[in-house]
């Protein structure tokens, strides 16, 4: 991936508050974002990865626009989409698609999949050479299903079939970049590389970009280019796979990775274990949000705020004062660890 | 144990589907093919259901029926009624010629004014039914999915109009309206009674269904399907109507089978209060009421009417009891 091309989606100081009332008067806000800034180039895959609450989802619903940014801008393709209106944002919903988490959830149960599949070509206007439904059957193969099953209903396939309906309703639009929320994270093991599979196979045939949201490392080591990691709302690495998961800077990254199970050392050697909870976002940490859990904390951390800056030049950017240096040992297996489990 | 009907109905699928030759044994089933199959198992739902078939068939064919039956709804039969203005006979005059008896003091026929009364008493239930359900629904859909000041304002509302004394409204209402478009003297039109009183039901009824309606929204409103509709661009339009009217169907017909009884009784009590349809039109609230003088001197007067109007009600309250089982396989019942 080159670093020349024009960024496809460039996200700059995102931040998104929900306010916290009590009877009418604020009482503080939940700071779930605060202020992401990241790029993803076109036909490139970021994945975001951190614990639950740490904003990965947010952030995804404010990228397709579910959610009204508190401050920042998302730009797409060059054009500043972060308060655009709905008839604006028409011609870039096109570009821009979720895939949602819940393969139960997604789908609307009175519909037929081939009207679940055709609602973004409907709710568009667009009716493609051939007809509507004959594209609503060019997706269902596309992704692996039966065209056949066009009338059929959700409540009859699997929750893997389910989840390749999701993604066959938002290719409908042929977009350029997919915001994928947890896509695997509700099936089985097997299902799940079936269903990672195809979007890399989709990302190939379609030059698609994907915005990644998971908490299985493994998942997003097989899966993205690049890796975002995340904490209490802010991105606190980021940087390519490889560097980040070989050469991860922050400390978190760092007990996050740890975290991994690998067969070939039982026990608990070499796994960092963090202490404490997760900060209530509510009231994040002065300085770095990390420190309170940072085994290397100092005084300088508590004041001054890390910010993300390349630490030797390269595309690797780390938020902390006092960055890890060198590689870590790690066996390659394709164990899968949620993030989840550090904090336990 | 015996098995419930639900479990009757999968059992039933797995040995249709297994046992079945492969051609025609997997043929997918819609949502409302699942209802149609549970509420055929249901001998609740059969029975009562036949019982409405009845009703609303005989409503439909008063005409018919009048023809067949040789009498007419205001034919009065002074002959058969004695000096003080009892029928003759037993039960009420009960004969071959009149299946009902006839009515003390005007010698009108029973059976047939009945039937017309089924048809009045129906015609407004339905109506009534129909028009707050819709209220209900569209003001509901749009408070759950909105939210924030829209839905605030339509629940004030909503509070408010449930607040009103539907009883006492009804009865200032009606004859003041009555009054304000014809005089004191002059005969209301049947069709003006009857509207008069689908407004009042109208303006009083919906505020149940659009509760019910909203809450199932807000419920639906978070669910990842609508999101991926809006993240598709859909209007606002599509959103209510297409994704999410379909989901609530269920509880919104339950709500619609309900409520029908109730606007049957509620005419009957308007017209047994004096302020429903005029003395013209046959109607079970109105019989009702005249049959009350009677009640010690010409019981079976009273108990025909009372009996259908009870079966009538009870038959629909049980179709809606039944219909909303065979909608919610979770329940337990």
């Amino acid at each position: 991936m080159s670093t020349e091309t024009e960024p496809l989606l460039r996200v700059r100081g995102l931040t998104k508050h929900f306010p916290v009332r009590e009877g009418f008067r604020a009482k503080g806000a939940v700071r779930a974002v605060d202020g992401l800034d990241f790029d993803v180039r076109p036909g490139e895959t970021l994945g975001l990865v951190g614990e639950s609450g740490c904003g990965k989802t947010t952030t995804g619903r404010m990228l397709v626009r579910l959610l009204e940014p508190t401050s920042g801008s998302i730009e797409f393709a060059g054009r500043d989409i972060t308060h655009a209106r709905r008839g604006a944002l028409r011609p870039l919903r096109q570009d821009l698609q979720i895939i949602f988490q819940d393969p139960y959830a997604s789908l609307n149960p009175r519909h037929t999949v081939g009207r679940i599949v055709a609602m973004p070509l409907q709710v568009n206007g667009i009716n493609p050479p051939g007809g509507i439904k004959k594209r609503v059957q060019e997706l269902l193969e596309l992704v692996g299903l039966n065209p056949e099953h066009y009338n059929r209903y959700p409540h009859e396939f699997s929750g893997g079939q389910r989840q390749r309906i999701g993604i066959a309703r938002a290719l409908a639009l042929r977009p350029k970049l997919i915001v994928a929320d947890e896509p695997v994270s509700a099936l089985d093991v097997s299902i799940q590389a079936q269903v990672i599979n195809l979007l890399r196979d989709l990302q190939r045939d379609l030059d698609l970009a994907f915005v990644f949201i998971a908490h299985d490392l493994a998942v997003v080591r097989h899966f993205c280019h690049r890796v975002a990691v995340m904490y209490l709302g802010k991105i606190v690495e980021i940087g390519d796979r490889d560097d980040i998961y070989q050469r991860p800077q922050h400390p978190y990254t760092r007990a996050l990775l740890s975290a991994i199970p690998d067969v070939t050392t039982l026990g608990p050697a070499g796994r960092i274990r963090l202490t404490g909870d997760v900060p209530t976002p509510l009231n994040p940490p002065s300085g770095c949000r990390f420190r309170t859990r940072c085994w290397k904390a100092q005084e300088r951390c508590a004041t001054e705020e890390p910010a993300l800056v390349p630490q030797d030049g390269g595309n690797q950017a780390t938020a902390c004062h006092f960055p890890e240096t060198g590689t870590i040992s790690q066996g390659a297996g394709p164990a899968a660890v949620t993030a989840e489990e550090v904090s336990k | 144990m015996s098995l419930s009907p639900v479990e009757g109905v999968a059992l039933a699928e797995i040995e249709s589907t297994g046992a079945g030759p492969e051609k025609k044994g997997l043929v997918g089933r819609s949502p409302g093919q699942l209802v149609w199959a549970r509420l055929r198992r249901d001998r609740t739902a059969l029975v009562s259901g036949i019982v409405l078939a009845v009703f609303i068939l005989a409503a439909l064919a008063a005409p018919l029926l009048q023809r067949l039956y040789g009498v007419s709804p205001s034919q009065q039969f002074g002959d058969l009624l004695d000096s003080t203005g009892m029928p003759l006979g037993y039960v009420g005059g009960v004969s071959g010629d009149h299946w009902f008896g006839l009515e003390p003091g005007l010698g009108r026929d029973i059976f047939i004014r009945m039937i017309y009364g089924i048809r009045t008493s129906l015609l407004i239930a339905l109506g009534a039914a129909l028009v707050t359900t819709t209220i209900g629904v569209v003001l509901g859909i749009v408070a759950g999915y909105l939210g924030g000041v829209v839905d605030s304002v339509i629940m004030w509302v909503t509070d408010v109009a449930l607040a009103m004394p539907f009883l006492i409204f009804a009865l200032a209402v009606v004859p003041t309206f009555s009054l304000r478009f014809y005089g004191p003297r002059d005969a209301v039109p049947t069709w003006f009674a009857v509207t008069t009183l689908i407004v009042v039901f109208a303006a009083f009824g919906w505020t149940g269904t659009a509760r019910l309606v909203r809450g199932q929204v807000v419920s639906l409103r978070e669910r990842e399907f609508v999101e991926a509709a809006r993240a598709s661009g859909a209007g606002l339009g599509h959103m209510l109507f297409r994704q999410l009217l379909p989901n609530i169907w269920a509880p919104i017909l339950v709500a619609f089978s309900l409520a029908v009884p109730s606007y049957v009784t509620g005419e009957a009590a308007l017209s047994f209060l004096g302020v429903g349809l005029p003395e013209s039109v046959p109607s079970f609230g109105r019989m009702i009421y005249r049959s009350i003088d009677y009640l010690q001197t010409d019981p079976a007067y009273v108990f025909f009417p009372g009996v259908t109007i009870f079966a009538l009600v009870l038959a629909f309250n049980l179709f809606g009891d039944a219909l909303r089982d065979a909608l919610d396989p979770k329940s337990s019942r």
